[in-house]
């Protein structure tokens, strides 16, 4: 076999591999159900699921689309708001030392648990309180990673930098930013799962009757498993294609920049 | 500052090409690095740590001076000190008859440190590059001179290459490169080739001596290794601890650094060079007969 012929070969195995782990694990489960007659709400088995998918593709991507634009706009706001104070808290001292335990005090406190103080502060009727909690969850891992980033320069390019008598702005061009830019995408990474997370979980405490938590809720108190077990399907597809898509970034940016 | 030698403030931009006479030179050009009574004290919790006291030295334009002695002796301090990453508590630096400030401003020197210090996720030709597009250099020339510089030190091909795909002492290439983009006539070295291999050390050794013969640079190059002050200077400045003082200067006279080569290390005045190092380093002046390492 020729070497190119491995890798090719390589490649496959590595996607068909995890596949077929998936695939027998599915049939594991179904013959769990059939053999040992599991309830449905115990655990519904997988066909019973595929069927409330495939018969309600429509009002199941409706409810993923609501909760999926809830996390995207409270992700957006989050990190431009977390760029920004990184960079003022990079900029002036005095402020990253007030702001340092405020934003460890935020790690802590799970923010999910203000919803419901939320709805009464926006409004039950409309998305606010949703998109905030998103925002304000996903505004700390970013600050803090982006911060510590920023704060990271190794002596010897500082000295290198000063050497060669680089302006301020160039130093901040030419090393800070550049250098703090992983660490960026590290605190990304963590914000949009948790974003994605936040907006569906929040739903469980009220406001609006959209979106992918709701629906889950209702079809467990009308009994109907298989078909929260399906919303459950759709809340997974939104978290993968979150993920994809920051890792996706990550990975362009980080490998245009290494490959020039 | 007034430094007493009244000398043209600007440098030659290109300095002699062979190492200068061991006597006075005729040029009255001023000297690379002139240090007057230079102390720097640093206050730590513990008290207070005399790293430089009253040190005097003085590098002529093209010259190769390698500063050693034990560790805490303060050789890297005088080095930041005359590159302007730190000031002195006593005592007047001047760089090619101006303060090191002014040096540093008028990018008068390149430097290179123990670690390479490249930036990680630029390509090894736009990190020689860097000191040039800092100063606001053309796309064009920088190019130009990048490829002139990686070719110089025998790197055209890993132009396109990222730092972390490259050897320990290819990296120090390259930083020795970025150090000479802008055809500097000081070139300062806080123990550029520490983090390498003997045998990676002494080939980079021989490419530094034939650069520098190249490029009519002085050099000040700190060190802990007594056979590398030897091979590359025209004199060694010898320094002892707790005050850092200049304990003795070993002139080396191997020979102008283009016609030194490897074979040089086996020479008996080689030997006999690296001897006076170390007993000046051991303080055996002759007065103490601690001189056992006599061969």
């Amino acid at each position: 076999m020729t070497r190119s012929a491995t890798t090719t070969w390589r490649r496959v195995e590595v996607v068909l591999a995890p596949v077929l782990l998936g695939l027998l694990a599915l049939a594991a489960w179904e013959a769990a159900v059939v053999v040992l007659e599991l309830r449905p709400f115990v655990v519904p088995s997988p066909s019973a699921i595929g069927a409330e998918l495939t018969g309600n593709v429509g009002i199941i991507a409706t409810a993923a689309l609501s909760t999926a634009l809830n996390a995207w706009w409270g992700l957006v706001i989050g990190v431009v708001g977390a760029l920004v104070a990184a960079a003022v808290s990079a900029a002036v001292r005095t402020l990253d030392e007030m702001s340092a335990p405020l934003a460890a005090a935020a790690a802590v406190v799970p923010i999910v648990a203000l919803a419901p103080v939320l709805y009464t502060m926006f409004g039950a009727n409309v998305q606010t309180a949703r998109v905030a909690i998103a925002a304000i969850v996903s505004f700390v891992p970013v600050y803090v990673n982006t911060l510590r980033g920023l704060r990271t320069v190794a002596p010897v390019h500082r000295d290198l930098l000063r050497a060669y008598a680089a302006t301020r702005r160039q130093a901040t061009l030419t090393v800070t930013l550049p250098g703090a830019l992983p660490f960026f995408f590290s605190g990304l990474r963590v914000a949009t799962s948790l974003a994605v997370i936040s907006a569906l979980v929040a739903e469980y405490f009220g406001g609006p009757v959209d979106g992918l938590g709701k629906a889950i809720t209702s079809a467990v108190s009308s009994s109907n498993y298989p078909l929260a077990w399906a919303y459950v399907v759709g809340a997974v597809v939104v978290g993968l294609l979150f993920f994809c898509g920051s890792s996706g970034l990550e990975r362009a940016v980080l490998h245009r920049r290494s490959g020039r | 500052m007034n430094t007493p030698a009244p000398t043209r403030p600007t440098a030659p931009s290109a300095g002699p090409a062979d190492a200068p006479a061991a006597t006075g030179t005729e040029a009255h050009a001023a000297p690379a690095v002139e240090v007057r009574g230079v102390t720097r004290r640093f206050s730590s919790r513990s008290g207070e740590v005399v790293a430089l006291s009253d040190v005097d030295l003085t590098v002529r334009a093209g010259e190769f001076v390698s500063l050693i002695g034990p560790s805490g002796c303060g050789k890297s301090t005088l080095l930041r000190l005359i590159a302007d990453l730190d000031e002195p508590t006593a005592g007047e630096l001047a760089v090619f008859g101006r303060p090191p400030r002014v040096a540093r401003q008028n990018h008068d020197f390149g430097i290179a440190f123990q670690q390479a210090g490249l930036l990680p996720w630029r390509s090894v030709r736009t990190n020689v590059e860097l000191p040039l597009e800092l100063h606001g250099a053309g796309r064009a020339a920088r190019r130009a001179r990048a490829t002139e510089l990686l070719e110089m030190v025998g790197l055209a091909d890993f132009a396109q290459h990222l730092p972390h795909q490259l050897s320990g002492g290819m990296q120090q290439r390259v930083a020795i490169a970025r150090a000479l983009a802008e055809r500097p006539s000081l070139l300062l070295m806080d123990e550029p080739f520490g983090a390498l291999d003997e045998m990676t050390r002494e080939h980079v050794q021989t490419e530094l001596l034939r650069l520098r013969a190249e490029t009519g640079a002085a050099v000040v190059f700190v060190t802990h290794s007594i056979p590398e002050a030897v091979y590359l200077s025209d004199r060694v400045v010898v320094m002892s601890a707790r005050p850092g003082q200049v304990r003795e200067v070993v002139p080396v006279g191997l020979g102008a650094a283009r016609d030194r080569s490897d074979d040089v290390r086996e020479d008996d005045a080689f030997f006999d060079r690296v001897r006076a190092v170390r007993e000046a380093l051991h303080g055996t002046d002759g007065t103490t007969p601690r001189g056992v390492d006599r061969r």
